[in-house]
């Protein structure tokens, strides 16, 4: 019990105390690092909470892909760093920014040091229902059942994302291609990396995927390691970055949310309503959106990493 | 026997920790970025490697073994692969401290 307590107060100091550090940090580039420990650090501290889910998604997404993000924007910035850095807020803003940040703080610390007694919990009424929908894995029962709405609206926000992301480009390159740059050298390291991974973790991601019916894994987990994987292939200049113009390229992206609007109308017709699934067929038409989902998302992961249009149109 | 076990284990993983220490001291103290690089990977593969082989006699089955190696081959991996990256930005973009 002590070596556990140990640990944990351990790890409960080293995520503040890398949190200060990102904060503090010098440049762009060092907080990005910092951040990404952070949230391998975070991603420990949920698994130590029993919510693995919760740690694969930190790691996944929180930590891989919004790192690769942020790695891409630090490195963009660079040029204009030192001007951005010189003009500092002025005392009025940097107050009310301190006096935000310490009512969220206070906030937090009220609902964790003053619990109510006994806490709110749906976990029973959600754990009842499993058997009939099929799924054994209660997180994801409340991500594609009971609060399939919230996870919709999350996938059109992603798209959303990218909308934005893909506006950026100038004119001139609208529909070309990403302006993500090969890093390698032809025939070096980045390349066996390229050839040796993918193959392991497309099984490693589409593994992730289906074992989130059962057990801690899902969509946004698996997709996460599939976009990695993309990445590192056109990283590693094994495969062109596609024009943002090509139709299966936006087909793919679309698709996800797509079927799930389609199978939530279905709900007014089949069964009483919007995303309800009619029953003996929640457990197939839970797994065809998480399986066109995951293409989707990690289409649209990729495709964020990799930017703005900064290259014409080829075709 | 399971106590032979776990005397193993505990020897191996503890013997892995030593080797995460030495690395953490060397990424601390080393002077330069490619000594520094070098500390890290005796972390990486040695210290990885002897606390895989030491959880290797407590895995559930032999599945649950072959994914603990699994892990430690695909942190090798990526660790040489990035050592090789980081040691080649060195020498183009001239030493950082």
């Amino acid at each position: 019990m002590t070596a556990a307590l140990v640990l944990d107060a351990g790890l409960a100091l080293l995520v503040v105390a890398v949190a200060v550090w990102t904060i503090a940090a010098g440049s762009a580039f060092a907080a990005v690092v910092g951040f990404v420990a952070f949230g391998l650090l975070l991603a420990l501290a949920w698994v130590r909470l029993a919510a693995v889910d919760v740690a694969l998604t930190e790691a996944a997404v929180g930590s891989g892909i919004t790192g690769a993000l942020l790695i891409t924007a630090a490195a963009r910035l660079r040029p204009s760093e030192p001007g951005s850095v010189a003009e500092r807020p002025g005392a009025p803003m940097r107050a009310v920014a301190g006096a935000l940040a310490f009512a969220v703080f206070a906030g937090l610390s009220a609902l964790v040091l003053l619990p109510a007694n006994p806490a709110p919990t749906l976990a029973p009424a959600a754990a009842v229902h499993l058997p009939e929908l099929g799924v054994g894995n209660a997180v994801t029962a409340v991500l594609l059942v009971y609060r399939a709405l919230d996870t919709l609206l999350e996938k059109v926000v992603l798209l959303l994302a990218l909308i934005g992301v893909w506006s950026l480009a100038p004119d001139r390159f609208w529909g070309g291609a990403p302006g993500l740059r090969p890093s390698a050298l032809p025939g070096g390291e980045l390349t066996l990396l390229g050839r040796l991974l993918p193959p392991v973790g497309i099984v490693v991601g589409i593994y992730i995927l289906w074992v989130g019916a059962i057990a801690p894994g899902g969509a946004f987990q698996g997709s996460a390691i599939l976009a990695a994987m993309w990445l590192l292939v056109m990283f590693a200049g094994l495969r062109a970055v596609p024009e943002t113009s090509q139709r299966w390229l936006r087909l793919v992206i679309v698709a996800g949310p797509a079927v799930f609007l389609a199978v939530g109308f279905a709900g007014f017709a089949l069964p009483n309503g919007f995303l309800s699934y009619p029953a003996r067929f929640a457990k197939p038409l839970i797994i065809i959106i998480e399986v066109v989902l995951t293409l989707s998302i990690a289409a649209i992961l990729g495709l964020l990493v990799a930017g703005p249009s900064e290259c014409e149109r080829q075709r | 026997m399971r106590i032979l076990l776990d005397t193993v284990t505990v020897l191996l993983v503890s013997a892995g920790a030593v080797f995460f220490l030495a690395g953490t001291v060397g990424l601390l103290r080393f002077p330069d970025s490619l000594s520094r690089l070098h500390a890290l990977t005796k972390a990486d593969n040695l210290g990885l490697g002897l606390v895989v082989l030491g959880l290797l006699p407590q895995a559930d089955g032999v599945l649950a073994a072959l994914k603990l190696v699994a892990v430690w081959l695909l942190a090798q991996l990526a660790g040489a692969t990035v050592t090789q990256l980081v040691a080649r930005a060195v020498r183009r973009g001239g030493e950082q401290t």
